[in-house]
């Protein structure tokens, strides 16, 4: 089950379907994960509590039970990141899924270099170093102790909740986040069904950062799910 | 006599009537001349015989009246519980229908065949318990005397002079498949009434005195004898004519009975019925209705009468219009072959026919070769009408008028004295009783006149101020003014009797048309009973409810008014539905009911019933309820029209999807092969030979597979996303989206197959928010700049342009490609339609999608020609809610 480099962080692969996880095992395995898998639910929660793997990958259609009760009973003891798989067509269970705790989604079918880069940003943010005051994404330059965003050298001046926005989706650089999420952070708990609030102020914040606000480079739209920030 | 060889159509009428009577419910009738002779007795021996066979035997009901032999007989025997209703303060027991139809026995015996139910029962009469029985497949015994049998029930009273109410119809009789005559001579009988073996009802024991006396019992033995003898000889016909045997009383006769609203038709009605059955004939009852002879109210309920006494013993009713009775009468009987015309001696006057002239005269005169047979009406007997006449309204207001009428002539000629001539008094009051007759009806007529030749004796004839005359000639005058005066008001209540019947036979007429034109326009079933319902409760005033389906799953298809259907109503409307006959209230079938219920019969199926609440409470008159049967009929051709008019649609659609299946099959099977079989080369040449390629070419196989993996993956896409708009299964999930936004997603995930292509997006900055499934909408776009880039060159600039009016956005997506094929450009958003360019892969699905995702956001996609060559694709999307203000979204 497990690879011979042993060195490499140990990934939980949930997946009822035997084709998925053989995919998943070589693929992982020649990246230099170990990997240990799981087809129903309760082997899941069984695994992820004696093992503590390093990241979950969790299909969301699971015979016994789905993906959403694993986040949540795995939510209530670790933190450990977990990326959710699913099939399209059910963005719905994909955003109660993040809502619920985790912490990005990959859709069926996916390549295994879109995957590698997911299971970076989920670990890295799983474990934060110490705190950045600068963030950089090509040429936009965040300076968060002093408040201040410049592209190219210019400042750019934002307001109060674009700036707001901006370093929320900076800090989770390269995760997806949910229109709750985002509401919830920006402009508090009263405001998690107005997702229209979002998307407006996103509009604007593109047009000050965006080289091209019609063809977004940094701030991505994942459709019916949320935002996410742009890595390099 | 030689063997005739059988009718071939006669032969197959017997056949068919013989299978039914083999699978059909048997009815076995003990019948007998009198109480007493031992029917029941009877019945339950057979009856014992056949539970000793292993036969399911129940007792509904039987009487033993305390008699110990009958009593040891029921011993052994399943007997049914009776159920008990609650009248008021009493409590009645009767058989238990229900029960009984429930636990479903082979054979059920039921005593007494002409019981009458106790109130609250489903039928009125226990016979008709009989039928409903038998329907479901249970074969019944049962008992009736001789007196009981309607078409005998007149001969009976005058024989023994005890009138009996309860009858049973002769068609029961003729129903069943097996009579047998339980017979005693009336000495025994008379024996064992001595020995009190014979049970009598207290108010019988009155009766029985003139009852039991052996004159009447000879005579009704005899009618019992007869009856049966009739029945026999029916049999043996029927063998005879199995055997091809010419019979030597074989007749073709038709007898045609003229019925009236007076009482004596009752009487020519049963004569009928047993003049047809000794002649084996086919018989009709004619009704002739005449504009010139309108009937009250009375003789139009004991006309009603008489027509369900004609039903009742089998016969057909006719109902003949004409001007003259004879003549329609006659016309009639040419025309239907009738043999033989009964018809009543007349009961007037030789007066009246001097004026009138005289049916009977006529009809005899006319006849030709139709016999004609005269039945005396002198014995009216049992003729009462079944249900009472109502009572014309009496008011005390129109008396009122007339002798206000006779007061103002009074007055007129009074005050004009002086300047009239002594005749116009009379003329005066002859206005004033012709005003009364017109606005009012016969009595206060008759009071004007009465009261005006008093009046003009008082005030205008001297000696002045009394009544006395002192010129006898003025006697001729007072006699010519009255009989005038009554003529011509009796003229006048006819003419307007005419016009208030002529009215509401208009009113019918209009109001059937106006529903026969309402009902060529409804399309669907639901359209039908709706305006069915609207109709029946406009023409009749009451609430109406239609309901339609399968036994015990009864749902309501249309209703109008007031009405919440309680657990008595829907019982009615089910067993309605289930037995196809009419229930209700004025009906024989649960007459306590609030509603009448009618079944609407469809000749090819579909079960429905509509119910009427009439407004008022009272039952509907014979005439109101012929009509609503018309209604009914009507709708039921309305909707028999609209089923299958759904069925030709379903068909018609499932031979569109049937289509649309093969060509999604035949796109499906090339386009879904293309990519697997590039797969599957480019994967097995890399396991058998990867290690003897060139680094190169396993990049190129590697990348094949990747990109025709892509390729599928579209494919399945959008073969799911069709499907899930073409079955409805999509819940659109308006969202206020900045167009902005759905345009970049779109662009931002095609980033690689755009390329380098020049895009230039134009957003006017103050358009507004759209109301959209962001998800379905970012499918859009990705399917039109898909489309564009699939069919333009690698570095054609793609444009996409907004505008905005109120109430519309539209958003154009232009490409500067060779443009759809002209011939193509109406059909491209149909499904599996593909530009010419068959090389590119695709299943011709994206623009149908796209249509489809415009459908479901009651928008619009259309394509033209971009001036100087390419394609334009404009969505037109309605702006159709204020969007959200903005600036509150800046303020947390």
């Amino acid at each position: 089950m497990t690879d011979t480099e042993a060195h490499g962080p140990l990934v939980l692969v949930v997946d009822d379907e035997p084709q998925m996880r053989r995919f998943l095992r070589t693929s992982l395995a020649a990246h230099g994960h170990r990997v240990l898998e799981a087809a129903t639910a309760s082997e899941a929660l069984m695994l992820a509590s004696s093992h503590n793997p390093a990241i979950i990958l969790l299909d969301l259609g699971l015979p016994d039970g789905d993906g959403l009760n694993v986040t949540r009973s795995v939510r209530e003891w670790t933190q450990v990141p977990i990326v959710v798989i699913s099939a399209r067509g059910r963005e719905d269970d994909k955003v109660t899924a993040l809502d619920a705790g985790a912490d990005d989604y990959l859709t069926k079918p996916f390549g295994v270099q879109e995957l590698l880069a997911r299971m970076r940003v989920a670990l890295r943010h799983a474990a934060p170093g110490p705190p950045q005051q600068e963030l950089t994404f090509g040429t936009l330059h965040i300076d968060l102790a002093r408040r201040l965003v410049s592209r190219d050298g210019a400042e750019i001046h934002l307001t109060p909740i674009e700036y707001k926005l901006l370093t929320l989706l900076a800090r989770h650089a390269g995760k997806v986040l949910t229109h709750r999420q985002i509401l919830r952070e920006v402009w508090g708990p009263g405001a998690v069904e107005q997702p229209h609030y979002v998307r407006v102020h996103m509009a604007e914040l593109r047009k000050k950062v965006e080289p091209d606000p019609a063809r977004p480079q940094w701030l991505v739209t994942e459709p019916a799910v949320g935002y996410r920030l742009r890595e390099g | 006599m030689p063997q005739r060889r059988p009718d071939p159509d006669e032969l197959l009428a017997r056949i068919r009537s013989e299978g039914v009577r083999k699978t059909r419910a048997k009815l076995r009738i003990f019948f007998g001349f009198a109480p007493g002779v031992g029917k029941t007795f009877r019945m339950l021996q057979v009856a014992r015989e056949a539970a000793a066979q292993g036969t399911d035997v129940l007792i509904g009901a039987v009487e033993t009246h305390g008699r110990l032999e009958t009593a040891a007989l029921v011993e052994g025997l399943k007997v049914l519980p009776r159920l008990e209703l609650q009248r008021g303060t009493a409590t009645l027991d009767e058989f238990d229908l229900d029960t009984a139809l429930r636990l479903h026995p082979q054979v059920l015996l039921l005593d007494e065949l002409a019981h009458s139910n106790v109130p609250g029962a489903r039928h009125t009469k226990r016979w008709q318990d009989v039928l409903e029985l038998l329907e479901a497949g249970i074969d019944v015994y049962t008992t009736l005397n001789v007196q009981h049998v309607e078409s005998l029930n007149d001969v009976v009273a005058q024989i023994t002079h005890v009138q009996v109410r309860e009858t049973v119809p002769d068609s029961i009789l003729e129903r069943a498949d097996e009579i047998e005559l339980v017979d005693l001579t009336p000495d025994q009988l008379l024996q064992r009434l001595k020995e009190g073996k014979v049970y009598l009802h207290d108010q019988a024991a009155r009766a029985a005195q003139h009852f039991f006396q052996r004159g009447n019992l000879l005579a009704l033995r005899e009618l019992s004898l007869r009856r049966t003898a009739e029945r026999v000889d029916a049999e043996v016909q029927a063998q005879r004519a199995d055997l091809g045997i010419e019979s030597p009383w074989r007749t073709n006769e038709r007898i045609l009975v003229c019925v009236g609203p007076a009482p004596a038709s009752a009487r020519l009605v049963r004569t009928t019925r047993r003049l047809a059955a000794g002649l084996h004939a086919n018989w009709f009852a004619a009704y002739v209705e005449s504009p010139l002879h309108p009937m009250s109210g009375a003789d139009r309920a004991r006309l009603d009468a008489h027509l369900r006494l004609v039903e009742a013993l089998g016969g057909n009713v006719v109902r003949l219009a004409g001007t003259q009775v004879s003549v329609a009468l006659l016309e009639y009987a040419r025309k239907n072959n009738v043999t033989r015309v009964v018809i009543g001696k007349p009961t007037h006057s030789r007066f009246r026919d001097l004026i009138r002239g005289s049916v009977l005269d006529e009809v005899v005169r006319g006849s030709g070769d139709i016999d004609v047979h005269v039945v005396s009406a002198d014995a009216p007997g049992p003729s009462q009408p079944a249900t009472p006449p109502p009572k014309e309204v009496q008011h005390i207001a129109p008396y009122g008028l007339a002798l206000f009428a006779v007061a103002g002539a009074t007055g007129i000629g009074w005050l004009g004295r002086d300047f009239l001539i002594s005749s116009d008094p009379i003329m005066l009051y002859l206005l004033g009783i012709m005003l009364v007759a017109l606005r009012t009806g016969k009595g206060p007529s008759l009071l004007a006149a009465a009261a005006s030749v008093a009046a003009y004796d008082f005030f205008f004839v001297p000696p002045f101020f009394t009544f006395a005359v002192s010129d006898i000639r003025h006697v001729l005058t007072f006699a010519t003014m009255f009989v005038v005066g009554t003529a011509m008001s009796a003229l006048m209540v006819r003419i307007r009797r005419q016009e208030q019947d002529a009215r509401a036979r208009e009113a019918r007429t209009a109001s059937l048309f106006s529903l026969s034109r309402d009902l060529s326009g409804a399309r669907d079933e639901g359209a039908v009973a709706a305006i069915l319902c609207d109709h029946v409760s406009r023409g009749f005033g009451g609430a109406v409810r239609i309901m339609a389906g399968q036994t015990g799953h009864l749902e309501e298809v249309a209703h109008t008014g007031d009405w919440h259907l309680d657990n008595a109503d829907l019982g009615l409307m089910r067993w309605v539905v289930e037995q196809g006959r009419q229930a209700g209230q004025g009906t024989e079938t649960l007459p306590g009911s609030r509603a009448i219920c009618l079944p609407i019969l469809q000749p090819h199926g579909g079960n429905a019933a509509i119910a009427l609440r009439p407004a008022d409470r009272e039952a509907l008159d014979g005439q109101a309820l012929a009509s609503l049967q018309a209604y009914v009929r009507q709708g039921a051709l309305a909707l028999e029209r609209a089923r299958l008019a759904d069925v030709v649609n379903a068909t018609e659609l499932r031979a569109k999807t049937e289509e649309m299946r093969s060509s999604l099959l035949s796109a499906v099977s090339h386009d879904l092969r293309t990519p697997l079989a590039a797969i599957t080369g480019a994967a097995t040449t890399l396991r058998e030979s990867g290690t003897s390629l060139q680094p190169s070419q396993r990049a190129d196989l590697v990348d094949a597979i990747c990109e025709e993996a892509e390729r599928l993956e579209r494919l399945v896409v959008n073969l799911l996303d069709m499907t899930r708009l073409a079955t409805g299964q999509i819940r659109i999930k308006r969202e206020w989206v900045p167009l902005e936004e759905l345009t970049g997603t779109a662009l931002n995930r095609l980033e690689t197959a755009l390329g380098k292509r020049p895009i230039a997006v134009s957003i006017p900055p103050d358009m507004p928010m759209l109301s959209v499934d962001p998800v379905l909408f970012g499918q859009l776009f990705v399917n039109l700049l898909e489309n564009s880039v699939k069919y333009t060159p690698a570095d054609s600039p793609l444009e996409i342009r907004a505008q905005w009016r109120p109430g519309v956005a539209t958003i154009e997506l232009i490409d500067h490609g060779p443009g759809l094929d002209p011939e193509l450009a109406a059909t491209a958003f149909d499904k599996f339609v593909r530009g010419q360019h068959t090389a590119v892969p695709g299943v011709g699905l994206g623009l149908a999608i796209c249509k489809g995702i415009m459908e479901v956001h009651d928008g619009r996609i259309s394509y033209e020609p971009t001036p100087g060559g390419g394609a334009t694709f404009r969505l037109e999307l309605p702006l159709l809610d204020k969007a959200p203000d903005i600036t509150a979204a800046g303020t947390p």
